[in-house]
């Protein structure tokens, strides 16, 4: 099994590569549309993400939040269950950890791990309900997720002005003390006051986790069975609805672990009214990391770059960031058709052979 | 004498092996000709290259004299040459007239001319005796009937030329008999036809001449009632094979399994098992004999655990495991060969060697303290994969999926054997596999029960049962008719009892 994880995750790579070239490729045509020269460009879009120390912080402070929900989207993948509910389990794990940030008085030390639990225990709970529904009654998880995004953000929209409201605004919290915050003062320095944090170290420490209960754990290999043939699983007399409900738990609690690096890492407070899309980009992550958990990781890094440089390429020359959004795009329609991508690199080689 | 396909010399190779290796196939208008060969033996790869799916790497066709190229299906069809696939490709919720007109579809200015293209399916299943009704939905027809659809699909296009691929697979013996006799009107109104198929029985009962394939390269053809249905195995296999399993007196000891009064729903909420009883001994196999859908899959499910038991009692030496999970069942001592490999047999995305501990995965040693061991599960399954004769291009670490149909059979059994049950229950342990599986996979389960195990063989194939089992049970309409010895019974007897009529009432 060794050689398998080698063997599918090298084509998954030449895939996942091909389709970031086509995406920058069909990019360079938009700005070469927008008047623009597309090497300048592109030079100025990682540039803006890798020119100094502060900016490649800031792009891995981007990126955090990023591998976290993509890491939660390919879990559930990979057993099966599609989870479209990342942006609300961020959004009530990012809560949780806020609200506990806020409301005790207690040392750093004490406090983030917390903050942490909470973060976790609020994004799990918040997929073990569609978990359950879909174990119990079969109810689609897309659908479940959906109302479950949307049932968080109405609480937090209550919530937080009711409870922790900010010192000017009614639509933010207030501001969570140092104490309270994943930024730290020797990371801070070692990136020149970039506000990269203790998160990037947690969303790395996921990704191994995952990996390794994935790849060499009794209860990874449950959960790919269950994934893979629910069917063969139930025969096997495997679990298959504790299974989904675990799963949509795990799930759930990365997705939560990455709404806390965004309200109490890279952020210091909480909006009302928003749904953070890194819920939702997740997905795309997941997808070009062909549902693996380093895979993602690469992914999220590589579109945490494109959303930190989009700022400077815009301010340098006149190319609108909505160019970086769209070039992101491009290579969620390059990934997610990544069967085209398979059949172009076995039509090439199958012709190299042929003569 | 006038051939419609030749194809000579053809070679195809894919990485790693030569599918088909210089082999010739000659088709004469008008003839039944069997391609025969083992799982694996590349009669598929021919016959795609002869629909256009694959192209040869060498060699030539020739359609009526003229040589071609088949680059696609679609120039196949021009070429009248259809093919009737043995997992149909139809839409369930059209009528059949929808499913045979789909891609051909007759207009009338703007609107689809439903009407004539009905009568026309009308006339060609009167002119074939396919008896097939254009208005009725996919969904509410046979599997039989499904694939006399596929054939009228064919015809619909002007087909001269018509692929079977193993097209008994999923008939029932009486719907084989009906196909055997559409394929003779078939070529009597001046159809060819090529029959893919592995079952000597079948090819004694209708084909003219027989092309033998062994490991991709051509045997020979011969005429097919010229040769006995011995001498053809034997080409196929590549050494003498017997059809009589060669086994001695049972010897029963204690009972193992003991049905008591056992009714089950099925899927349609109805009792698809009623008050069936039963008791399978050490040493001895019980095989079970009906026609498909007759309760044998709800009495294994309610012995495995798969379904909910609505009463009655199942008791494993003498224990009472009738509200036991599924795996405490596989714990207690049942291993199942289930009816569907693809289905619950195997996860296909898994390796062999993950498939091989997909019920021991979590017992020591192939797991320790939830982590598994990656070195004792590849031994187990280089264990199983030897004694068992499963062959991959990978080994052990090969994909599920890429094995042939008989390979994930011989995995399955050698996974089942291999935990060593008192109970082994083999649902259609041979189905869709070539004679020198077949008697391999018997010789497996006499050698259980030899063994002093309890063995339960579910087939839908009478010879098998006849030949197999010491005792028989027959089930019709999810009642138990009777149970006979297999020594003191014959197949009309047996078949007898299937169709519902108990002993001593006919007559």
């Amino acid at each position: 099994m060794k050689l398998q994880f080698k063997k599918g995750s090298a084509k998954s790579a030449v895939v996942a590569f091909l389709a970031v070239i086509f995406g920058l490729l069909a990019g360079a045509l938009l700005i070469a549309v927008t008047g623009s020269d597309p090497f300048t460009g592109y030079a100025y879009l990682f540039k803006g993400g890798l020119m100094s120390t502060e900016r490649i912080g800031d792009t891995l402070a981007t990126s955090t939040p990023l591998i976290l929900s993509g890491l939660s989207v390919a879990f559930a993948f990979k057993t099966g269950l599609f989870n479209i509910g990342a942006s609300g389990q961020m959004l009530m794990g990012g809560f949780c950890a806020t609200a506990v940030g806020l409301t005790l008085p207690l040392p750093f030390i004490i406090l983030l791990p917390l903050e942490i639990l909470a973060a976790i225990m609020g994004g799990a709970i918040w997929a073990v309900v569609p978990g359950f529904m879909k174990a119990r009654f079969n109810v689609h998880e897309v659908v479940s997720t959906i109302m479950m995004n949307w049932i968080s953000y109405w609480i937090i929209y209550y919530a937080v002005p009711a409870y922790f409201k900010g010192q000017f605004l009614e639509t933010e919290s207030r501001a969570i003390p140092d104490a309270a915050s994943m930024k730290v003062n020797w990371l801070t320095h070692l990136f020149d006051g970039s506000f990269v944090n203790l998160g990037l170290f947690l969303a790395i420490a996921a990704v191994m986790i995952i990996a390794f209960i994935l790849n060499r754990t009794v209860m990874g290999y449950e959960l790919k069975a269950v994934g893979y043939n629910r069917f063969a699983a139930e025969y096997a007399g495997i679990n298959v609805n504790r299974n989904i409900v675990l799963s949509m738990m795990i799930a759930g609690a990365l997705a939560g672990l990455g709404g806390a690096t965004m309200y109490i890492g890279n952020a210091s407070n909480i909006q009302i009214g928003i749904l953070p899309s890194q819920g939702f980009d997740g997905i795309a992550v997941a997808l070009l990391g062909a549902n693996s958990p380093l895979g993602s990781m690469f992914a999220a890094l590589f579109f945490g770059l494109l959303y930190s440089g989009k700022g400077f390429m815009n301010a340098m020359i006149q190319i609108p960031p909505e160019i970086a959004d769209t070039i992101i795009a491009t290579i969620i329609y390059f990934a997610a058709t990544s069967v085209l991508i398979e059949r172009l690199v076995n039509m090439l080689r199958f012709r190299k052979r042929g003569q | 004498m006038e051939y419609v396909v030749e194809m000579l010399n053809i070679r195809k190779e894919f990485p790693g092996i030569i599918a088909n290796d210089n082999i010739s196939l000659e088709l004469k208008k008008g003839e039944i000709h069997a391609l025969m060969g083992e799982n694996g033996a590349g009669k598929s790869t021919l016959m795609s290259i002869l629909f256009g799916l694959y192209q040869p790497d060498n060699g030539s066709i020739r359609i009526k004299g003229k040589e071609v190229r088949i680059s696609n299906p679609n120039v196949a069809n021009d070429l009248g040459i259809g093919m009737v696939h043995q997992h149909f490709k139809l839409v369930h919720n059209f009528t059949i007239t929808e499913n045979i007109i789909l891609g051909i579809e007759p207009k009338k200015g703007l609107t689809l001319d439903l009407k004539s293209a009905a009568e026309r399916i009308r006339l060609l299943s009167e002119q074939y005796g396919l008896n097939v009704d254009p208005y009725e939905k996919i969904e509410n027809v046979s599997v039989g009937m499904q694939q006399r659809v596929e054939i009228i699909k064919m015809l619909y296009r002007n087909a001269e030329v018509l692929i079977f691929d193993e097209p008994t697979a999923v008939l029932t013996p009486h719907e084989i008999l009906d196909l055997m006799k559409i394929m003779k009107n078939l070529v009597a109104e001046g159809k060819s036809i090529i029959l893919i198929t592995h079952k000597l029985k079948e090819i004694k009962a209708v084909a003219d001449r027989c092309t033998v394939i062994r490991r991709g390269k051509l045997v020979g053809t011969v005429d097919v009632a010229a040769t006995s249905e011995a001498r053809m195995a034997e080409m196929m296999v590549g050494r003498q094979v017997s059809f009589q399993v060669d086994k001695s007196e049972s010897k029963p000891g204690e009972i193992i399994l003991q049905v008591e009064n056992l009714s089950v729903l099925n899927h349609r909420k109805v009792l698809g098992l009623k008050g069936c009883s039963l008791d399978v001994r050490s040493g001895e196999i019980l095989g079970i004999a009906g026609v498909e859908g007759n309760g044998q899959t709800e009495l294994v499910e309610a012995i495995t655990g798969l379904t909910r038991i609505e009463s009655g009692k199942v008791l494993l030496k003498e224990q009472d495991i009738t509200h036991l999970l599924i795996r405490e069942r596989i714990e207690a001592g049942i291993a199942h060969i289930p009816e569907d490999r693809q289905k619950r047999g195997l996860v296909l995305d898994y390796t062999i060697e993950e498939n091989m501990v997909l019920e021991v995965y979590d017992r020591v040693p192939f797991s320790n303290k939830g982590l598994l061991d990656r070195d004792a599960i590849r031994n187990y399954t280089d264990k199983i994969m030897k004694n068992f004769d499963v062959r991959a291009g990978e080994g052990a670490e090969s994909f599920a999926r890429t094995l042939s149909g008989g390979n994930q059979q011989k995995a399955i059994v050698g996974r089942e054997v291999e935990l060593n049950p008192e109970l082994l229950i083999a649902v259609q342990p041979t189905r869709g596999l070539d004679v020198g599986s077949i008697e391999y996979i018997h010789k497996r389960l006499v050698e259980q029960r030899d063994k002093g195990k309890a063995v339960l063989l579910v087939s839908l194939e009478l010879d098998e049962i006849l030949n197999v089992s010491d005792r028989i049970a027959i089930v019709s309409n999810g009642e138990l008719i009777g149970i006979v010895n297999a020594a003191e019974t014959n197949e009309n007897e047996v078949g007898l009892m299937m169709a519902g009529v108990r002993k001593g009432e006919s007559n």
